[in-house]
């Protein structure tokens, strides 16, 4: 039994991490990604050897590392320690985290050779593979936790390498400041969901006295009956946590911007792992959840709602991260409300799933920016004449790459098709089994709109997928686009493999990982494969498919010619195209009264009143001294009789007291 | 009775020599007149059965303290000094607030000391050199090094003070006398304070 | 025999008259000689106490008295020559020029 390996998976990342933090300056660019790989692929090794630990032992075992905050007073006990749980759940997120993590780390060894080159300072390629690495440790603290202080701190961690990762170009973008005020954005934005976070915290320490997942699950029932309020409002609160990190509504606005880090971030950070943390939260609380069907509901209809409206901004997208950005935050909405209605398994599954070919898709476009980029440089230089406005990430620049990139193309074509659904692909089983979920808990509302949302998921893959590859391209740079190097093609066509294959995790009737995750997870209920819901499917994806071809691949798309979809649409696709005007409207009803109150703390309280006040002291002290200094005569016969009746006074205390 | 007289004989001439110390235009007067105080104090000393203190007031203070003030004032030559008209509220308010000290001071020992309380030599010998030397070399040995260091001190700085501005030989000079205070201080410990006074 | 209070007595008169000294004359070295009168008064009250309580601490204190008193005087002494120097005075009152 391998149990006592288990914090390695959070060790190995860490010895990377501080290697190369020390010495990474003399190991070149290749040394630095090869520890960096090294350090994550050994995480994974550790957590293979831990699910086949587990896979003769389901029971889960919590390896005790140290003591971390041991506090006992007669009046109640706060007793952490900072102690690995290995159960399926957890192990299951360790596999994703470590096996994707290890392949975009090799990708990101290719990936960031040309980009730091291209943003012109070679020297941060060190410090972005210290982050990943920092980011591995913080996802597998997170993962691994057996309290949720601990998990909060692994949240808080990847928050944190989030906001730096999203900020690696911080002197870049929009003026100069875009990236960074992207990092920002979905640092605050994150920080108002890790409010929920810490309140529930505090609630169930009020109402279970312990942090421990032990405690509190086996205590769950107990408690409900007792308060049901309390389960209530930590389920809810919890949920807020869950739509920060998982960028649901309402607090979704920051993840299309977070796609101001590099490539490989948004495939590591902003679609595979971290963003399913909230996913991970909720089925990981599944023992309060069960407990509140209200909250239960509330959880499938925020992640039903934002499955479907984050799908319409997508379809009218013209950066090619961005229309895969609004994609996860739809595929999350899917995962959130599959854990919302119970449905576990289905939703782990997709969160698998989507991490294999959300991954790779985010991947194959860094290749077909980089691939672009390359081109563009080519062009720029034989032209003589810098394009400033060209923009290696917009479709409508790209075009016909399918011939210039034959490698990302077939495999950016397996991701796509797995995302939307097409049998025997990956997505097809995940996204069905929560369709059939819907249906068997009797959720017919949220059914429609994750059909509805599976419907638009195929066709603005699709939609991307010609823009992108087919048609003749739109612009110089798309023409001399170039293929990108094996070291980046490789992991590319590993992870189609997974997002092929991937649907045999769970296959209908075989029901793998709902084994696997039941020893975990109690209660579960396997999904029925319903046939014609099924078929509906795909022929939802297909027919989506269908249109895109119609509207995009038919014809493609000429240089300089508007979207064909808003003729049809008209003022609903500016609707979509413009993100619904959410933003603005945050930036309304939000950030314009916070700046206004802010305005108001700063002006008339910070400076009228504190201000003034140690202002006044000031003047008052400059006042007094200018008054007093009159005393300092320069005679001294002042000034021993000053000492003479200081004298006289205190041996009249003396003599009279 | 005799003792009576003899205290009174003393303390007369001692604030006789006070007063005309202190209102003598010509400072070689006061310092002889103060001359004339520290000696009747030190009779008054040997009344008290300190002969040690009595001595030494005559020779550190009669001596050694007294004639380096007269040296000064012969040396400065100014001996008087033209009256002067500033502050002129200090010297009122000076007097009354030294009567408030006189006032507070009689009234304590008048109300807080036991009249009756008498002085006595006691039977045994009392603070001979002999026991005031061992307590100094036992008892008080850390503070009696102190003023060892502390005279050390003193010398260098009355030296440096009153050199003359000389610009870099009067710097050269300092550091070599820090130089030698530096090396010599574990010396000068050994020293007995007398010899000290002396160099003073 | 004498009482302690007829000591005490004249060390506050002595006290008294230093201070009066202090206080009144503008003669740098007269003021100086002024405190050792001062001085010689609390010395006076020691001893009387060591007497008294039959205490050698009382004398014991009076010869660092002494010998702090000698050290003073040797720097204060200094500094009047060098005052003397640059102010061709030893009046107090002319020492002004460091004031407020």
């Amino acid at each position: 039994m391998y149990f006592n390996l288990a914090p390695w998976v959070i060790i190995f990342p860490l010895i990377g991490m501080v290697v190369n933090l020390l010495v990474g300056k003399r190991l070149g660019e290749i040394g630095i990604g090869a520890i960096a790989s090294l350090a994550a692929g050994l995480s994974f090794g550790v957590a293979v050897l831990l699910a086949f630990s587990l896979a003769a032992h389901p029971e889960a075992v919590t390896v005790q590392v140290a003591e971390w905050i041991p506090i006992y007073t007669p009046l109640g006990n706060l007793a952490l320690s900072w102690a690995v749980r290995v159960d399926t759940l957890s192990v299951t997120m360790m596999l994703v985290v470590a096996g994707v993590g290890t392949l975009i780390h090799i990708y990101a060894i290719g990936y960031m050779h040309q980009d730091v080159r291209h943003n012109g300072d070679p020297g941060r390629f060190r410090r972005f593979f210290v982050y990943m690495n920092l980011f591995i440790l913080a996802m597998m603290v997170l993962v691994s936790a057996d309290n949720y202080l601990m998990t909060f701190v692994g949240w808080e961690g990847v928050g944190l390498c989030s906001y730096l990762l999203i900020g690696f170009w911080f002197e870049k973008g929009q003026d100069g400041i875009g990236n960074a005020k992207a990092a920002k954005k979905a640092f605050i934005a994150n920080r108002v969901g890790d409010f929920g976070f810490l309140i529930a915290m505090f609630l169930i320490f009020s109402a279970f006295g312990s942090l421990r997942f032990e405690d509190i699950f086996s205590r769950a029932a107990q408690v409900a009956q007792a308060q049901p309020g309390i389960i209530l409002a930590i389920t809810l609160f919890m949920l807020l946590a869950v739509t920060g990190k998982s960028a649901q509504l309402p607090l979704y606005v920051w993840l299309p911007d977070a796609m101001a880090g590099p490539t490989p971030v948004s495939a590591l950070i902003h679609a595979a792992t971290m963003v399913t943390a909230g996913v991970y939260l909720v089925a990981r609380s599944n023992a309060l959840y069960s407990l509140a069907p209200v909250a239960q509901n509330t959880v499938a209809w925020v992640g039903a709602a934002t499955a479907l409206f984050a799908a319409t901004i997508a379809v009218a997208q013209y950066d090619i991260k961005k229309v895969l950005a609004y994609s996860t935050i739809s595929q999350l909405g899917f995962m959130v409300a599959a854990v919302g209605m119970g449905a576990f398994a289905a939703g782990m599954f997709h969160l698998v799933t989507h991490a294999f070919f959300k991954g790779l898709l985010f991947l194959s476009a860094g290749s077909v920016i980089q691939g672009v980029e390359h081109g563009e440089k080519h062009t720029g230089a034989a032209h003589g004449s810098a394009e400033a406005s060209f923009d290696p990430q917009d479709m409508r620049n790209m075009g016909g790459l399918r011939s210039r990139m034959k490698v990302t193309f077939w495999v950016y074509l397996a991701g796509a098709l797995a995302l939307a659904g097409i049998f025997p692909l990956a997505g097809f089983f995940s996204k069905d089994e929560i369709l059939a979920e819907a249906m068997q808990l009797n959720q017919p509302g949220v059914l429609v709109f994750l059909v509805l949302a599976a419907f638009l998921t195929a066709f603005y893959m699709g939609r991307q997928v010609f823009m992108v590859f087919f048609g003749k391209a739109r612009s110089d740079p798309a023409a001399h686009a170039q293929e990108n190097p094996p070291l980046m093609t490789l992991p590319l066509v590993a992870l189609a493999v997974l997002s092929v294959i991937g649907g045999a995790l769970n296959l209908p009737g075989v029901h793998t990982l709902e084994t696997w995750l039941e020893h975990t997870i109690g209660g579960l209920q396997p999904a029925e494969f319903i046939l014609p819901l099924a078929l509906l499917a795909l022929a939802v994806a297909l027919l989506g498919i269908f249109l895109a071809w119609s509207l995009y691949g038919r014809s493609p798309l000429k240089h300089g010619q508007v979207d064909p979809l808003s003729k049809t649409l008209g003022p609903v696709f500016r609707g979509m195209e413009r993100k619904w005007w959410v933003d603005e409207f945050y930036g309304k009803l939000v950030i314009g009264p916070y700046h206004a109150l802010a305005g108001l703390l700063a002006q008339p309280v910070d400076q009228g009143v504190i201000d003034a006040a140690g202002n006044g002291l000031g003047t008052l002290t400059q006042g007094l001294s200018a008054w007093l200094r009159r005393v300092q005569t320069g005679f001294v016969r002042s000034y021993a009789l000053a000492v003479l009746a200081g004298g006289v006074v205190i041996l009249a205390y003396i003599i009279f007291r | 009775m005799s003792a009576l007289i003899f205290f009174f004989t003393f303390a007369l001439i001692a604030v006789g020599a006070a007063v005309g110390m202190l209102f003598s235009r010509n400072a070689i007067y006061a310092a002889l007149l103060l001359i004339v105080n520290f000696a009747s104090v030190a009779f008054l000393y040997l009344s008290l059965g300190a002969p040690f203190i009595a001595l030494a007031q005559v020779t550190v203070y009669a001596g050694a303290i007294m004639v380096l003030f007269l040296f000064v004032i012969m040396l400065l030559g100014a001996e008087r000094l033209p009256p002067s008209q500033e502050l002129p509220w200090q010297r009122p308010l000076g007097i009354v607030l030294a009567f408030l000290l006189l006032i507070e001071a009689v009234y304590g020992i008048v109300f807080r000391v036991n009249s009756a309380a008498t002085l006595s030599l006691p039977v045994v010998e009392f603070a001979t050199p002999a026991e005031i030397g061992s307590a100094l070399f036992s008892t008080y040995l850390l503070p009696f090094e102190i003023t060892s260091v502390l005279l050390l001190v003193a010398v260098v700085g009355a030296i440096v003070l009153t050199r003359a501005e000389g610009g870099a030989r009067r710097r050269a000079l300092v550091s070599q006398i820090t130089q030698a205070v530096a090396t010599e201080v574990p010396e000068h410990k050994a020293e007995t304070p007398e010899e000290e006074k002396e160099l003073v | 025999m004498v009482p302690l209070s007829y000591y005490l007595m004249l060390s506050a008169v002595m006290f008294f008259l230093g201070v009066l000294g202090v206080m009144l004359r503008r003669n740098a070295i007269i003021i100086f000689m002024s405190l050792e009168l001062m001085f010689n008064a609390a010395n006076l009250a020691f001893v009387a106490f060591a007497l008294y309580y039959h205490s050698l601490s009382g004398q014991i204190f009076v010869f660092f008295v002494m010998t702090v008193a000698a050290a003073e005087v040797a720097v204060g002494l200094a500094l009047i020559v060098a005052i003397f120097r640059t102010k061709h005075s030893i009046n107090v009152d002319q020492l002004s020029s460091l004031k407020g």
